[in-house]
């Protein structure tokens, strides 16, 4: 009993020497993300027991980053790398291998079941020879629950001192995620199903559009590289005056011209700006996750109202 | 008869009719293909043919001084894009006029110095967005002020081209002799460097970087494989460029495929045919050798 006691207070000791700085929080962990929303996710569920920088940050496009040196030394100094998986970041395992980053790398997404990029009927053969996973899994606030969980099972890899503050931290805001799931489930419900759909120059709502049953059209190639025929827009002036539609969104890490213009052909004017891969700045419209899910679903819910 | 012109009526003329951006895309096409085209013989003549390319690059610092300056602007990125164009282009001329350098090389050199400093700029500025991606247009979103500006500058460079041509002409032939007869011909040089500058910036903006080089070039460089005089060399470019548009915009209106990739693509074949049976081509010149020996 004696002996065990012993080897107790001996471990005690020598874990308390091997971990000085963690395991008492006088030094915040450094945790990189890769992009703005993950960064928010981090900063809620990991509370002041990290120090979090993100890569690519609010109002900026992941897809055309382009790593600083500054960037590479702030993986190497981190402890965790947070990033979204999907193929939604193809750079960041490439920069974190480039700058000799030996910590953990957690993929928030783990889990997610993935849908396949959103395309047009008959086009599925155009631009994509294989079937792409739609990486925007954040837009579903139900998939952003498992994002927490991978969260705080990292953090808590990393940090087993605080194992116990992260998962409470994830539960809490796991809470406030079935909230907004049921307020933007109640916001749609009012609108008739015919209604909802919505014309957007970003594929980025698939899992939105699947979560509340809406359909989103996207003109093939405004929102990617590739560009549309003359027939597909055509055929998109024509639905839009068809089926009456008016909810418009003009998306502005894209070019707008081509949309805002066909929007005008078809008599209906371009609505507010949706967010979709980035928050907004600080004191902006959509500065956490939170409220760029609200701004987004009320944004859309007025504009199918006009439908 | 009347199914003959029926069909023609779909085929050809429902189109431009029922939509407006039909309309709009080929009004743009047709002026750039007035002005740019000739300009675009004058730049294979000068041996000049990849300017459009390294200008569509060069323009990078002039956007991210005027994102800098007022934020995602399409007015002020313009501009700078323009302002920076013509820096590029007058120094690359400079360079040609007081050095050993060849126009070609000069130009490499400092369109790869501004694409340097346009991404530097833009780092330093802290921003992950594609200003080029944002700015640059295609040939289905052309809005009514996209269509002025081309409308605009193709009236203007094809005028400004009618009141230089004779010292450009001197000047690409011959400019030795311009020299000797005590005539400036870096003015001309500038002047005419100036005029591909805005026709690209313009065509970059609103139809877009492959329909801005593709229409400059492409005719061009097969309109010289049917003429031996320069002015039949200017018609026939037009001509090939306008002939590239509108079949074009019909194709991929038609079978529903890219359109600036379809009217360059038909620009491609007018030039393969070129290249075949063209007097300056292949079949012609095979013809006429084996006559000789004969």
């Amino acid at each position: 009993m004696n002996r065990l006691f012993r080897k107790l207070l001996l471990a005690g000791v020598a874990s308390a020497a091997l971990l000085p700085c963690a395991s008492f929080a006088a030094e915040p962990i450094p945790v990189v993300a890769s992009f703005s929303i993950l960064g928010d996710l981090v900063r809620v569920i990991g509370g002041n027991r990290v120090s979090i920088s993100t890569l690519v940050g609010p109002d900026q496009d992941a897809h055309a980053f382009t790593p600083k040196p500054a960037d590479a030394r702030a993986i190497v100094q981190s402890r965790l790398l947070v990033i979204n998986g999907l193929g939604f970041e193809p750079w960041a395992q490439k920069l974190a291998k480039s700058a000799g980053y030996k910590g953990e790398t957690v993929a928030a997404s783990k889990g997610v079941k993935p849908l396949v990029m959103a395309e047009e009927k008959g086009q599925a053969d155009q631009g994509h020879d294989h079937d792409e996973a739609d990486p925007h899994a954040w837009q579903n606030p139900n998939n952003v629950v498992l994002y927490a969980r991978n969260v705080a099972a990292a953090l808590s890899k990393v940090d087993p001192a605080g194992a116990v503050i992260y998962q409470t931290n994830a539960s809490a805001y796991v809470k406030e995620l079935q909230t907004l799931d049921a307020w933007a489930k109640s916001q749609f419900a009012m609108i008739p199903a015919d209604k909802r759909k919505v014309i957007t120059s970003h594929d980025a709502f698939g899992y939105l559009a699947a979560q509340y049953q809406i359909r989103f059209l996207a003109p093939q190639g405004v929102s990617t590289d590739a560009e549309p025929s003359a027939r597909e827009v055509a055929q998109l002036i024509k639905q839009i005056q068809r089926e009456k539609i008016r909810a418009v969104f003009v998306e502005n890490m894209s070019n707008p011209k081509l949309l805002a213009q066909l929007a005008k052909d078809a008599g209906v004017t371009a609505g507010a700006s949706l967010y979709s891969d980035a928050l907004s700045a600080a004191r902006g419209p959509a500065d956490s996750y939170l409220k760029l899910m609200r701004h987004n679903v009320t944004q859309l819910a007025a504009g199918m109202r006009t439908n | 008869m009347m199914a003959l012109s029926a069909w023609l009526w779909d085929a050809v003329f429902a189109p431009f009719a029922e939509f407006a951006f039909m309309r709009r895309a080929l009004v743009a096409t047709l002026a750039l293909s007035l002005s740019a085209a000739p300009l675009g013989v004058f730049l294979t003549l000068r041996r000049m043919s990849l300017l459009g390319d390294a200008l569509s690059h060069a323009v990078l610092p002039g956007v991210a001084i005027g994102f800098m300056l007022s934020g995602l602007s399409l007015t002020a990125m313009a501009l700078g894009g323009v302002a920076a164009g013509m820096l590029v282009a007058a120094i690359a001329g400079l360079v040609t006029r007081f050095t050993t350098l060849k126009e070609d090389a000069s130009l490499a050199a400092i369109y790869l110095v501004a694409l340097a400093l346009g991404v530097t700029l833009i780092s330093g500025h802290g921003t992950q967005l594609d200003l080029l991606h944002i700015l640059f247009g295609s040939a289905l979103g052309v809005d009514n002020q996209g269509l002025l500006m081309v409308a605009g500058v193709a009236s203007s460079s094809v005028l400004l081209l009618a009141a230089m041509y004779r010292g450009l002409v001197l000047e690409s032939f011959d400019p030795v002799f311009l020299a000797a007869a005590g005539r400036r011909g870096w003015l001309w040089q500038q002047g005419f460097l100036m005029l591909v500058v805005i026709n690209l910036v313009a065509g970059f903006q609103t139809l877009g970087t492959l329909m801005a080089v593709g229409l400059m070039m492409l005719p061009a460089v097969s309109s010289r494989l049917w003429h031996d005089t320069l002015p039949a060399q200017l018609v026939n470019a037009s001509v090939q460029a306008m002939l590239a548009s509108s079949t074009g915009l019909l194709l991929s209106y038609h079978l529903d495929t890219p359109s600036g990739p379809t009217i360059i693509g038909c620009a491609g074949a007018l030039y393969f045919m070129s290249l075949l049976v063209a007097p300056g081509g292949w079949l012609p010149r095979v013809w006429a050798s084996r006559h000789r020996v004969a």
